[in-house]
């Protein structure tokens, strides 16, 4: 029964992957922006959420729809105003620039927070767990991993049911004939970066609630993001919550076999589906 | 007054200069043909028209608006669209998905909608859920023109509409210019095909290296003159 509890635990674990991953898959698919910056940036958005919290007494759940407006004006910004600077036929800037970001953003936490790790207050309902049968499952990984599929389900009828999302994948496919159509692409950028960075502020709001954190942990999760991605297959939503589940479970399976495996046996899942599967497990048509 | 002209339009791309002082004009409900050959500045022409590439302010005009400076959204915005060379449909789009991206910019309550778009393309109708990749070079044109349409334009730009298409389907395309003339849109069309562009224009362009060498109403321009122009050799 232990591996169907290690089992049901990577999971859930994989939910949160999935939710650092959404954001990056987002702007990814777009744009073909590869944000370095996205880890620090779900790091940030956590501590937005312990200032509203400590600051106007919030819980978290509540200062998080508060963060959210926050975060998408940043995204936006960001994008319209940096971010879009360096978008063209070369894909060095974009690196070098989000490296720049994430470099900057480390240390203004640094220098704000401290290296002190934090954590976001919890109550009782967030420590309660629910009996399956013989497994007991915490409801906040649970919580996780449901918005995980509301942050898909919801980014999936953006794309495929509205306006907005035809132009989505229309600048994705074609910026200049977009702009044909009366597109501004550097419009359409910035409003994609603005809802990839509400999908981040709910990963921070479960990073926050699930473990510490501290300004320096963002590079980590960048790579489970990452590693998420690409498992899935660029640009597929569905996938990236596979990747995060595959991720997850390798990882609780590792850890449950020898907890110095966990990160390892992770980072091991990953390298076999690129060795097997080098464009993931659903590989969008047109790459 | 005009609806839309170009005065003294030059276009560079970077240090290579493309048009050299172009001067056309479009009047309401008319169909003007700019013919030439390859590399003659056709398609820069449209390029410079739509807004994708830059030019000074008064170089493009739209009615009295100085718009040569705008971009290709803005001027969309305006009631010009346009029908790229090469079709340029979206393939992460259905077929209606792409009628229907044509209205982002600019809606309206005029005659073209999906539903008349359907019914001056009938076979659109039947693909309509269909990934646009799937469809046939004519009916991949037609999703072009229909999305081009579903904006209600008051200038629709047809770049080589009949590139690469069986001489039956241009005949099949051809076939829906009266109708668009006759919802409200004034055509500029670039076209290589000289007898289809005198056939359906009420004033022909002749461009040759950036600059117009010869224009006029067809019945007023014999072979002679055409080919001189188009060639820039005595016949």
């Amino acid at each position: 029964m232990i591996w169907v509890d290690t089992i049901a635990q990577g999971i859930l674990l994989g939910g949160l992957y999935a939710l650092f991953a959404a954001g990056l898959s987002l702007v990814f698919g777009i744009m073909r922006l590869v944000n370095l910056a996205h880890g620090d940036l779900i790091v940030m958005g956590a501590y937005l959420i312990l200032v509203l919290v400590t600051f106007l007494g919030l819980p978290p759940f509540l200062a998080v729809l508060i963060a959210m407006p926050i975060m998408f004006a940043l995204g936006w910004s960001l994008q319209k105003f940096i971010l879009n600077r360096t978008l063209g036929n070369d894909v060095l800037p974009p690196l070098l620039v989000t490296f720049g970001l994430s470099i900057i953003l480390q240390n203004v936490l640094l220098e704000s927070f401290s290296a002190d790790s934090q954590r976001l207050p919890t109550d009782v309902l967030t420590t309660a767990s629910i009996d399956v049968g013989p497994i007991s499952l915490g409801v906040m990984p649970l919580l996780a991993f449901a918005s995980a599929i509301f942050v898909i389900v919801g980014l999936n009828q953006l794309f495929y049911k509205t306006s907005l999302g035809r132009a989505f994948r229309a600048t994705s496919d074609d910026p200049v004939t977009a702009s044909l159509m009366g597109i501004k692409p550097a419009n359409i950028f910035a409003t994609a970066t603005g809802i990839a960075m509400i999908v981040v502020i709910i990963a921070s709001l479960y990073l926050g609630l699930r473990s510490n954190f501290d300004p320096n942990i963002g590079p980590a999760r960048l790579i489970y993001a990452f590693e998420a991605v690409i498992i899935g297959g660029l640009g597929s939503l569905w996938g990236t919550l596979l990747g995060g589940v595959i991720i997850g479970v390798a990882q609780t399976v590792g850890a449950a076999i020898n907890p110095e495996w966990q990160i390892l046996t992770g980072h091991l899942a990953f390298l076999s589906v690129l060795l097997f599967r080098p464009r993931g497990l659903f590989p969008r048509a047109n790459d | 007054m005009a609806l839309l002209q170009t005065e003294n339009l030059l276009a560079f791309y970077g240090d290579f200069q493309a048009l050299f002082g172009v001067d056309i004009t479009l009047a309401e409900a008319e169909i003007i043909a700019i013919i030439g050959a390859n590399g003659s500045g056709k398609t820069t022409l449209m390029r410079s028209i739509s807004g994708l590439l830059g030019n000074f302010s008064n170089m493009v005009r739209f009615g009295t608006i100085p718009i040569g400076d705008w971009s290709a959204d803005k001027i969309m915005g305006l009631g010009v669209a346009m029908v790229p060379e090469g079709r340029k449909l979206f393939p992460s789009l259905s077929v209606e998905e792409n009628l229907l991206i044509g209205t982002y910019g600019r809606k309206t309550n005029g005659y073209w909608k999906l539903d008349t778009v359907f019914e001056l393309f009938p076979i659109l109708r039947e693909r309509r859920n269909n990934p646009s990749t799937t469809l046939s070079g004519g009916q991949q044109q037609m999703v072009a023109i229909g999305r081009a349409l579903m904006s209600n334009p008051r200038v629709l730009l047809c770049d080589e509409i009949s590139l690469g298409l069986a001489p039956i389907v241009v005949k099949d395309i051809y076939k829906a210019v009266p109708a668009i003339k006759a919802a409200g849109a004034s055509l500029i069309i670039v076209e290589q095909d000289i007898g289809q562009a005198m056939a359906v224009a009420d004033r022909v362009y002749c461009m040759m290296e950036g600059r117009v060498t010869l224009s006029g109403t067809p019945n007023n321009l014999s072979r002679a003159e055409i080919h001189n122009a188009y060639f820039g050799a005595v016949a």
